[in-house]
């Protein structure tokens, strides 16, 4: 087999007394998309700097499209397209501006800068703004011209940190397409999401980190066999009836139930059939006169691959620290 | 590509963006001529009748010194850039591309030499209007400028390194204020040499802005009777200056390239 595009072996990064990557590995086959999952500070970004040359590890190794990128970091650079979590476009350029900016730094030459920035607002849906300084765009805007950015030299290798945190539904849904057109050409891709579903729709292959470590690893269909698919989430009228609930919905769970909020408040991740187990449930529920206040089905999240695989919930402050 | 080739053009794309914001941002240009003019005016009329200067009109020899003290201000821009780039993830970007790694800091200290020019010629006809004169040939005079934005060049690299290692726009703003107000005061920007007591009197006579500010004095022909001190630095202030000059741009050209290199970015 050929070596993968984008590697990473033992990859230690240490601010002070925080480890912010503890032995990470990763390996990204030619054309495929990896994601690495995880909360705010879990590691993702320092990873990502690290395999992008804008940090050098403490120790372990990353090789981009055969090249060690700290041995050879320019080499590198040509490589690898990188679209950091803020969209570093010059606010007082405009998009053309940005985009030949960038062709000419990648040395393309004035003219093929020229002609690629054009290429580029057209594909990215930035036409009509493209002479207007990026301070009046929008927020899904300036993320499309930053991805854009990275794309101008048509690298091989595309990194990118957490592409749609803070954009609205539709943006998001935008940047997706975007993403996914990406990986039909061909472009072999790292990126870095704080959400299970991000991940499940645009990656092959999901790394979970916590504390700059993996805690998981597999497709997201292997993923959610871990930790359930969707959950239904019921919320009683009286703790009283938790324990019958709680029995209840054992017969569907995959794994165990959760009891919150003093018996208030269950959640039970179920298999496939979550409809119809919703129903059964529902049922159970009228026939041994369980009264509920709220019951509904919901994707898992994070927290939810979080609670099952490390028994914590993905909290951000622990971590912020070392950001 | 050489090395030095490709930092110039890599540069010089990096000029051209900031010097667009130039364009862009008209309110950053009107602030860096007005306060010149403004200095020129408090100066002449605030101190102009109580400081003497012998041979030779006040505001006519003043004028030298606020060249000197706007010079060395305005490589604050500099420092002021970078850290805005920094905090803005413009400088992680440009880390992320095959360019020169002196590129950004090549281009911006050479862009804001365009900031040192408009406010040299704003204050210099400002003088002008307040009682200012070139004494000596219109080609000393040039050199005198020249020789000035040199030395602004040269404390740009000083402020780029200062730019990369603060974490906010806003300290080096602050920063800045308290290191070049006393250098330039005590200097024989504002007051002559021979008026400042026997424990002032070395520093002014060897610090790098009295120098400067003598050189171009000299050059314009508003000195009056000499520089008031018998020291080699303000005997010999284009020496003296040029030293200076090589001295901080060798010091901190290559510091300041290995800071943009290990900077972390935020």
């Amino acid at each position: 087999m050929s070596e993968p595009m984008i590697s990473a072996t033992g990859l230690v990064k240490r601010y002070k007394d925080v480890e912010a990557l503890a032995g990470l590995d990763l390996a990204v086959p030619e054309g495929k998309v990896l994601a690495l999952l995880g909360p705010n500070g879990a590691g993702k970004t320092t990873a990502v700097r690290c395999l992008t040359t804008l940090l050098k590890p403490d120790a372990g190794t990353a090789r981009v499209a055969g090249i060690d990128v700290v041995a050879d970091p320019a080499t590198a650079k040509a490589k690898i397209g990188l679209s950091g979590q803020y969209a570093a476009v010059d606010e007082h350029l405009t998009a053309a501006e940005n985009l030949v900016m960038i062709g000419r730094l990648y040395h393309l030459g004035r003219q093929r800068s020229k002609a690629r920035a054009q290429e580029l607002l057209e594909r990215f849906d930035l036409t009509e703004f493209a002479g207007r300084p990026t301070k009046t765009y929008s927020g899904g805007q300036r993320r499309r011209l930053d991805l854009a950015c990275a794309l101008v030299a048509a690298p091989p290798v595309i990194v990118l940190d957490e592409p749609t945190t803070g954009l609205d539904p539709r943006s998001r849904q935008l940047m997706w397409d975007v993403i996914r057109e990406l990986v039909a050409d061909g472009a072999t891709l790292l990126l870095t999401t704080q959400y299970l579903e991000e991940a499940d729709v645009l990656a092959d292959d999901i790394v979970v980190i916590d504390h700059g470590r993996e805690i998981a690893h597999g497709t997201a269909d292997e993923l959610k066999a871990q930790t359930g698919g969707q959950r239904i989430e019921v919320v009683l009228s009286s703790p009283a009836d938790s324990d019958a609930a709680a029995r209840v919905l054992n017969q569907v769970a995959v794994g165990e139930v959760q009891v919150e909020a003093g018996g208030r408040e269950l959640k039970a991740a179920v298999g496939d059939e979550a409809a119809g187990d919703l129903l059964r449930v529902l049922q159970a529920f009228e026939r041994e006169a369980v009264k509920v206040l709220d019951v509904g089905l919901r994707r898992p999240t994070l927290d939810d691959v979080f609670l099952t695989l490390t028994g914590h919930e993905s909290t951000t402050e622990q971590t912020e620290a070392q950001q | 590509m050489s090395t030095i080739a490709q930092s110039l053009n890599d540069g010089w794309v990096v000029a051209q963006r900031n010097l667009i914001k130039i364009v862009r941002v008209p309110e950053i240009l009107v602030f860096v001529l007005i306060s010149p003019i403004m200095f020129v005016l408090l100066f002449a009329y605030v101190f102009g009748g109580a400081i003497e200067t012998p041979g030779v009109n006040y505001r006519e020899w003043l004028i030298a010194g606020i060249f000197g003290q706007t010079i060395v201000f305005g490589a604050t821009f500099t420092g002021a850039g970078l850290a805005e780039d920094m905090q803005k993830g413009i400088i992680d970007r440009f880390r992320s591309l095959p360019m020169s790694n002196s590129a950004v800091l090549v281009g911006r200290t050479a862009s804001d030499v365009v900031y040192n020019v408009l406010s040299l010629i704003i204050m210099a006809l400002t003088g002008l209007i307040v009682g200012w004169r070139i004494r000596e040939g219109f080609l000393d005079a040039l050199v005198g400028f020249a020789l000035l934005l040199l030395f602004g060049y040269a404390i740009s690299w000083v402020m780029a390194m200062v730019g990369l290692m603060v974490p906010s726009v806003e300290v080096i703003n602050n920063a800045s204020f308290i290191v070049i107000m006393p250098l330039t005061f005590i200097s024989n920007a504002f007051v002559p040499t021979s008026s400042f007591n026997s424990f002032l009197k070395p520093v002014v006579e060897w610090n790098p802005v009295s120098a400067v500010t003598q050189a171009s004095r000299d050059l314009f022909g508003n000195t009056g009777v000499g520089p008031g001190s018998d020291a080699w630095s303000l005997q010999h202030p284009v020496a003296y200056t040029l030293i200076w000059v090589v001295l901080i741009i060798a010091v901190f050209a290559p510091l300041s390239v290995r800071q943009y290199r290990l900077s972390a970015g935020r």
